[in-house]
């Protein structure tokens, strides 16, 4: 670990004003070997800073904390039925949160599922979001990846056992987040606040963006902006949702695969709406649009359930090694929409 | 932004100088770690915000109660200053990277991996480390349970385990197994003694109540 100086920053401007780049700039930086000279970046929780500055593939002159900052971790309910969680709430914190456990049992249900008791003591919301992805390759030092700003992506004809099955050209990192896959499902936003106090609301799921928008970068932080909180809208009577998680094992891992869905329903039981994400899937949360679209002005059952886990699968392209996956989110699929609809 | 000129600052009127000064009072107060002779602007940025380090600052930790001003570099984690400067090496380190657990102490009675938090991050609040748990002779109940389950082999993993199933037990006095299961769920125990921590968890369940 490089020796870094050491910020506590009491406000949002003040954060702001203090970084200079966000974590993937600086790692492209440091990775192009351009002298990372006084580059800021900014830290929530720290576990992927940390995580990140032990491999050696962040190096900045100084860390900037958002620690001190006071309100936010505030979680709060909004006139208008929504939520606004705060970026600094951690991730245990939301695991536990009457409102979130009642309104937003997806969200809870995949915080849950997030990293160990330990870690999700200290991980926050808005760091969960931003982390960087988890590809092996491209957390060793040793590789320098298209990601990192190099040519070439070692997991296409490498080791792609946890790689993306969906949009994995011409890199085949999956997000890395499994609370993004609820809060993309649900409709979140992202507010985003500057150094002169302009805030800017972008809905999560634009807010992400596919190796072919930028290679570098998974989503549209720009170098001076604070992720300030994480907005979930009001939902309308009869929104049902669940998310399931599939790893290796019970205990603290990654998933293999995750998928969320929220459903509105109409009293006749018929579904007016659908949202269905596939986390572990894609280098974003993956809309199943079509799966989507299958499920809207139906009565669910489990043969539509099943028909939606194919659906869902469809235009999938896996690696040689990950194709594993593709009866995994189908049967997470079918079983997420039933437990959604019908408990 | 990087100019100062344009910052915010000058337009509510605060120049640099007693921005920094407010700045250096008010992380004392704090208590965080006391930067006052360290505490200086980010130069070249020009931000006006109190900078601890690189080089050695004093941090203050309260550890098991007591509090101890060391000198540490910004990096330096929570885990390192424990069995470093502090002594306290009944804390371990295995993987350093949060997958583990070895190192698990608690933060305001909360479970965290201290190779994943920086020391200089902890400011005000509370450390408990294993060498903490015990009341002087008088093991904790959780300890007392693991010889008598013999819930350890070769022991490298066993502080930070105690640590997360005495945690538990101050939220859950009653806890079941499937709870305490959860409450190790990031521990490794390549001994494999998890049935036997279980066991020895909710023992000392029950000897608590009784």
């Amino acid at each position: 670990m490089n020796r870094f100086a050491w910020v506590n920053a009491r406000t949002i401007e003040e954060a702001s004003a203090a970084v200079s780049a966000t974590v993937a700039d600086a790692m492209t930086e440091l990775a192009g070997n351009a002298a990372a000279g006084d580059t800021a970046v900014l830290k929530a929780g720290g576990v992927d800073v940390l995580d990140l500055l032990k491999e050696g593939l962040l190096a900045p002159a100084r860390i900037v904390s958002l620690r001190g900052i006071p309100g936010l971790d505030a979680v709060v309910e909004e006139a208008g039925g929504g939520l606004r969680i705060g970026s600094m709430a951690t991730l245990s914190r939301l695991a536990d949160h009457p409102v979130v456990r009642r309104r937003y049992p997806a969200l809870s249900e995949a915080v849950r599922a997030s990293a160990s008791p330990q870690i999700r003591n200290v991980a926050t919301l808005g760091g969960n979001l931003l982390q960087r992805p988890r590809c092996w390759y491209f957390r060793a030092h040793e590789y320098h990846c298209l990601r990192k700003g190099g040519g070439h992506c070692f997991a296409i004809a490498g080791e792609n056992q946890y790689h993306a099955i969906f949009d994995n050209r011409p890199c085949a990192i999956v997000h890395p987040s499994t609370a993004a896959t609820a809060l993309v499902a649900l409709g979140a936003t992202v507010e985003l606040a500057d150094a002169q106090g302009a805030v800017r609301q972008v809905l999560l799921e634009d807010f992400f963006g596919p190796p072919d928008r930028d290679l570098q970068r998974e989503n549209d932080l720009k170098p001076r902006e604070v992720l300030t909180a994480i907005r979930l809208p009001a939902l309308p009577a009869g929104t049902h949702m669940a998310h399931l998680k599939q790893g290796e094992k019970d205990s603290f891992d990654w998933p293999l695969a995750d998928v969320a869905v929220v459903l509105e329903l109409s009293p006749d039981g018929s579904c007016r709406k659908a949202a269905l994400v596939l986390g572990t899937a894609a280098p974003v949360p993956h809309r199943a649009k079509q799966a989507e679209g299958l499920l809207a002005g139906k009565h669910i059952g489990e043969d539509l359930a099943r028909e939606a886990g194919r659906a869902a699968l469809e235009g999938a392209t896996p690696l040689a090694k990950n194709a594993y996956k593709l009866p995994l989110f189908e049967t997470l699929v079918r079983r997420a929409i039933l437990k959604a609809a019908l408990g | 932004m990087l100019n100062p000129d344009d910052s915010g600052s000058r337009e509510r009127g605060i120049s640099r100088r007693t921005f920094l000064r407010s700045a250096v009072g008010t992380t004392m107060v704090d208590a965080a770690s006391g930067f006052l002779d360290d505490a200086k602007a980010a130069e070249g940025s020009g931000v006006p915000v109190a900078v601890a380090g690189p080089e050695p600052v004093p941090v203050t930790l309260k550890v098991n109660g007591v509090e101890r001003t060391l000198r540490l570099e910004p990096r330096v984690t929570l885990a390192e200053a424990l069995r470093g400067p502090l002594g306290l090496t009944g804390t371990k380190i295995g993987c350093n990277r949060g997958a583990c657990s070895a190192c698990t102490v608690w933060i305001d009675g909360v479970t965290v991996c201290s190779c994943m938090i920086l020391a200089i991050d902890i400011g005000a609040r509370s450390v408990t480390t294993i060498e903490g748990l015990a009341q002087g002779e008088t093991l904790h109940p959780v300890q007392a349970a693991f010889i008598e389950h013999d819930a350890l082999q070769c022991g490298y993993c066993t502080p930070g385990l105690v640590m997360s199933c005495a945690a538990l037990l101050r939220n859950r006095p009653d806890p079941a197994a499937e709870e305490v299961r959860a409450a190790i769920s990031g521990h490794y125990c390549r001994c494999g003694t998890y049935p036997h921590v279980v066991a020895a968890t909710l023992t000392a369940a029950k000897a608590r109540q009784a």
